[in-house]
């Protein structure tokens, strides 16, 4: 079933045609029939040949506040890039509608999910003593994490304390938060992300863009590029099957020789004492059964109750992220092999402040399937980068400042406020309404420029005083003048640069009512017949 | 029935017509309308920002011009989404909350309070792709946004099927946001006019000579973004349609 | 105070006000016909895996090429005869150069197309993604109908390693190609074939 079947008004169709790609590439099934599993496109899309250097994100300055729109410019000023990369993710935004216009149960589902991470999170203190007796009982070694130091630190003691040099692992928002690579990098460590999107962001120095797929931001010529001068691999050959497996064949070494392994955690399971993670690649499942030491890093929100509820959370999880009904992989890791070590560290990280704040706590229900990157105009348009955050797109908007106010202070500002990403998130937090929450917590707390609060000021002063607004906008020759700067509020004039400015009416509605259906006109009287 | 026009800043300045086709067909459809002629604006800018304090007052004046009458009614699903879900710089006061939960849009006042079942007098022979402005579908359930698993509907269509020659296009993007988002076309003007290029784009391939919705500042945007393209397209408020405008 | 104590003291301290059950899960209606082998070869097949039924005619048939191709082959089932000994591993990484794993899966789902395997089934883990490809036998008798059913067995909670495979490694990370073998097996094909 298509998503044009259940949607009567949507036209197939791309809205980029530059980047239809003639030929198909993707894998064929067994009835020969062309596939679209995994985070794979439902038709072929490909940025043009034509050679554009890949846009990066946000400049950083310490604390300084994120320029989300700077970047998101150059971000556009990159059209085949953007192009590509819109369609790409409105395509699993498609595929996610197809997905979940297939189970009737899907609003249920959601709900599910929403109360009982809700029920979780307010006993998380008792859900996570009960996830820790249970791994102990596995022989499970259990770690807690105050912040993202803390994880590094306790990490790299693990693996000196065992003389691990080398780790491999999978992908993980976690460890990213915790700057885990870098850290580790510093002091000796060295570390191979085994997921290709996250190996290309890695080859490439960069952060993930995206949570799902780290390096959806750029085309095979920059993959092309980034592998041959860190794999050596044809810097002319930007075939994907050939720059798939010039990762796989370069990166196995590192899986059979690595001292250490660690995943990212999906869910953790607490009367089991059970990570699970969910991968298409089963890179996770290398990493956590090749290496003789296994490390699990978990957010503590990551817990739910039961085994049973994973039925719920396993069947929204991958059709909201990409459409597919499950992930390749959904693997469990309860306890260690024979002969092995496992841990498990709980992290932290502000996620128990984060549970304080009345209006933002239930972002701790997300479970990171990026369906709200997806889905939102303004991250296809901007690319991950833009966000300069570990988390982009909504549910960044919404987490990031809870780490850092002064620099995140920008990104709330940075949406339509359109509403789509609540309606795909899978736990159902009210991501656009937390948006509109932190931009008035924002204000409050004096974290917008004094130009725009001025700006509102002014607005609300004249808006609140009828006179004044008349005053404002009430002469018919003189609108085209005083209009648009006070309709939009804007003195720079960024509306005229992009638009056409609207005409000017030859008068208002209120000068035609007063005009056309008023009696005894009076400045300030309500009118009394309102009849023609 | 006492209903009070409320006709939102930006519709009062740029698109007076759109006003008077609202107050006509609510007076064609029976209504005793009357416009306070105090009314400013919902407090939707300074709210959006963040700025509630700055929007109190004009949310207290928003009150006491609307006390009073059965329904208010607004051609605009931002400003009623406002009202409805976002007037809260000012006490709760039982006069504020009746006047918020009172407040209706065209669209579901035509639709949903009066169940209107006929336009005798609306004729629009035109290729017409509908805008669901955001607030509209997702912030006042005009229709069933396409995330959603559940039975489709949509109100603005219910309506504009009764108007005589209509024809409806499809878009590939139905439910995307066109990028006017309020303040966020200013501040965010790169991000906010691509969106607005991508939508007027898919309205021209889709084939429409017309773009009808129910809120004129997505229309203003979209307009300005088609006319700087140079696409053919032409923007209307679905109140004009409904009232009877031909083109 | 450790970090232990001082997370466990935020979160009773910040914990939001309200009640918030733990809701009941409902038993939802399998959204899968009566024939569970058939929808389940169909969906795993729409995850890129290969189906083969060997409850007719020669067994083997579906994999019988697969099999030939391989130089090394480290079966952990009595039905198919590999050359490396699983049993005799002592480290993950020595069945790195095999070609073709077979394992019996423990249970499948018909709403996905996806097998379980545990250690139990597994003897070394890694051989399901160092091995090129993976060959699964299946009983039909023990396809489940959903992944609601699924997680009420009881390997979940008693296994160290459980692990649901559906079709075999991928991904499509550039440019949304897909593309099988990102770093697991490059196929994986069911062969139904009764305990």
């Amino acid at each position: 079933m298509s998503v044009e079947d259940l949607n009567p008004r949507a036209r197939d169709g791309v809205i980029h045609p530059e980047v239809r790609a003639g030929d198909d590439e993707s894998e064929r099934g067994q009835d020969g029939g062309r596939l679209q599993h995994a985070e794979a496109a439902t038709k072929p899309i490909r940025a043009p040949q034509t050679r554009e250097a890949q846009p990066r994100g946000a400049k950083i300055r310490g604390d300084r506040p994120i320029d989300q729109a700077e970047a998101a410019e150059r971000f556009l000023a990159a059209p085949l890039h953007q192009a590509a990369h819109d369609e790409r993710l409105w395509d699993l935004r498609k595929k996610r509608d197809a997905s979940a216009h297939g189970i009737p149960e899907w609003e249920e589902l959601r709900e599910l999910a929403s109360a009982i991470k809700a029920h979780t999170l307010t006993h998380l203190d008792q859900y996570l003593e009960q996830f820790e007796a249970a791994a102990k009982a596995n022989g499970v070694q259990v770690h807690w994490a105050a912040d993202g130091a803390d994880h590094n630190r306790i990490v790299l003691e693990i693996l000196r304390s065992r003389g691990a040099k080398t780790l491999v692992k999978s992908k993980s928002m976690l460890t990213e938060e915790c700057g885990f690579r870098h850290h580790m990098a510093a002091n000796g460590i060295e570390i191979i992300e085994t997921d290709l999107g996250e190996r290309i962001q890695q080859l490439d120095n960069e952060e993930p863009s995206h949570i799902v797929a780290p390096a959806v931001h750029k085309t095979r010529m920059d993959v092309a590029e980034v592998f041959a001068k860190t794999l050596g691999t044809d810097p002319d050959n930007d075939d994907a099957h050939y720059l798939a497996e010039s990762q796989r064949e370069t990166t196995r070494p590192y899986i059979l020789k690595a001292d250490a392994g660690m995943t990212g955690c999906n869910f953790a399971i607490a009367e089991t004492g059970t990570v699970v993670t969910c991968t298409n690649e089963g890179n996770a499942d290398l990493s956590g059964n090749v290496p003789p030491l296994q490390i699990h890093s978990i957010g503590i929100e990551k817990i739910i109750p039961k085994v049973e509820h994973l039925g719920v959370f396993i069947r929204l999880l991958s059709r909201s992220a990409l459409g597919s009904p499950i992930t390749q992989y959904t693997s469990h890791f309860r306890g260690p092999r024979k002969g092995t070590e496992m841990h498990m560290v709980l992290v932290d990280n502000g996620r128990s402040a984060r549970l304080g704040l009345e209006e933002f706590w239930t972002s701790l229900k997300c479970i990171r399937c990026g369906a709200c990157m997806n889905t939102c105009p303004v991250y296809r348009r901007s690319g991950g980068l833009s966000y300069g955050a570990t988390y982009s797109g909504p549910i960044g908007l919404i987490i990031d400042p809870t780490f850092n106010k002064r620099k995140y202070s920008t990104l709330p500002f940075s949406s339509t406020m359109n509403g789509s990403c609540t309606n795909v998130c899978p736990v159902k937090i009210n991501i656009h309404e937390q948006i509109f929450a932190w931009r008035k917590v924002l204000v409050e707390e004096h974290h917008i420029p004094a130009l725009k609060q001025g700006m509102m000021k002014a607005a609300g002063a004249v808006l609140s005083r009828p006179a004044a607004y008349r005053a404002a906008i009430g002469a018919a020759d003189s609108a085209l003048k005083v209009l648009p700067r006070f309709a939009v509020y804007n003195p720079l004039n960024t509306w005229g640069k992009k638009r056409e400015m609207p005409d000017a009416p030859r008068q208002t509605f209120h000068a035609w009512y007063k005009q056309n259906r008023m009696q005894k006109p009076a400045k300030d009287a309500a009118p009394k017949d309102t009849g023609q | 029935m006492r209903v009070g026009l409320f006709v939102p800043c930006y519709v009062d300045a740029f698109e007076p017509e759109v006003g008077i086709a609202t107050l006509e067909l609510l007076e064609r459809v029976g209504c005793t309308v009357e416009y306070p002629f105090d009314q400013t604006c919902c407090g939707q800018p300074m709210a959006n920002t963040g700025c509630h304090a700055e929007a109190a007052a004009t949310e207290a004046l928003f009150v006491k011009n609307f006390s009073g009458f059965d329904y208010v009614v607004a051609p605009s699903g931002s400003c009623v989404h406002q009202v409805r879900e976002h007037l809260t710089a000012i006490p709760q006061t039982d006069a504020v909350k009746k006047v918020r939960a009172s407040t209706y849009e065209l669209v579901e006042f035509l639709h949903d309070v009066l169940k209107i079942e006929a336009l005798p007098w609306a004729e629009f022979p035109h290729k017409v792709a509908y805008h669901g402005n955001c607030n509209a579908l997702r912030g006042i359930h005009h229709a069933r946004p396409s995330e959603i698993v559940k039975p489709y509907f949509s109100k603005p269509l219910d309506l504009l099927r009764l108007v005589k020659g209509v024809e409806l296009v499809d878009l590939a993007r139905p439910d995307e946001c066109c990028g006017f988002g309020g303040t966020f076309s200013v501040f965010e003007p790169a991000v906010s006019a691509k969106m607005g290029y991508d939508k007027v784009a898919d309205q021209n391939r889709a084939g429409a000579e017309y773009v009808v919705s129910a809120d004129s500042s997505c229309l203003m945007h979209q307009k300005g973004c088609a006319e700087r393209l140079g696409l053919p397209l032409r923007y209307i408020h679905i109140a004009q349609v409904l009232n009877g405008a031909t083109a | 105070m450790s970090a232990r104590d001082g997370i466990l003291a935020a979160l009773k301290a910040n914990r939001p006000a309200g009640d918030y059950p733990l809701p009941v899960v409902p038993s939802f209606t399998p959204l899968v016909g009566d024939d569970l082998f058939e929808e389940f070869g169909e969906r795993l097949k729409k995850m890129g895996g290969r189906i083969a039924d060997g409850r007719t005619g020669e067994p083997l048939a579906g994999v019988r090429e697969r099999l030939a191709e391989a130089k090394v082959i480290a079966s952990a089932v009595p039905e198919i005869d590999g050359n490396r000994d699983l049993r005799a591993v002592r480290y993950p990484q020595e069945v790195e150069d095999v070609d073709v794993a077979v394992v019996r899966a423990v249970f499948g789902i018909a709403e996905t197309g996806s097998v379980l395997f545990t250690e139990g089934e597994l003897i070394v883990n890694a051989v399901a993604y160092l091995a090129q490809h993976l060959i699964v036998l299946l009983d039909p008798a023990d396809i489940l109908p959903n992944v609601q059913a699924a997680y009420k067995r009881p390997e979940f909670g008693r296994s160290a390693y459980a692990v649901l495979h559906t079709g075999p490694s991928a991904t499509a990370d550039i440019e949304g190609v897909l593309i099988h073998g990102a770093q697991g097996v490059r196929s994986l094909t069911v062969l139904l074939l009764p305990r």
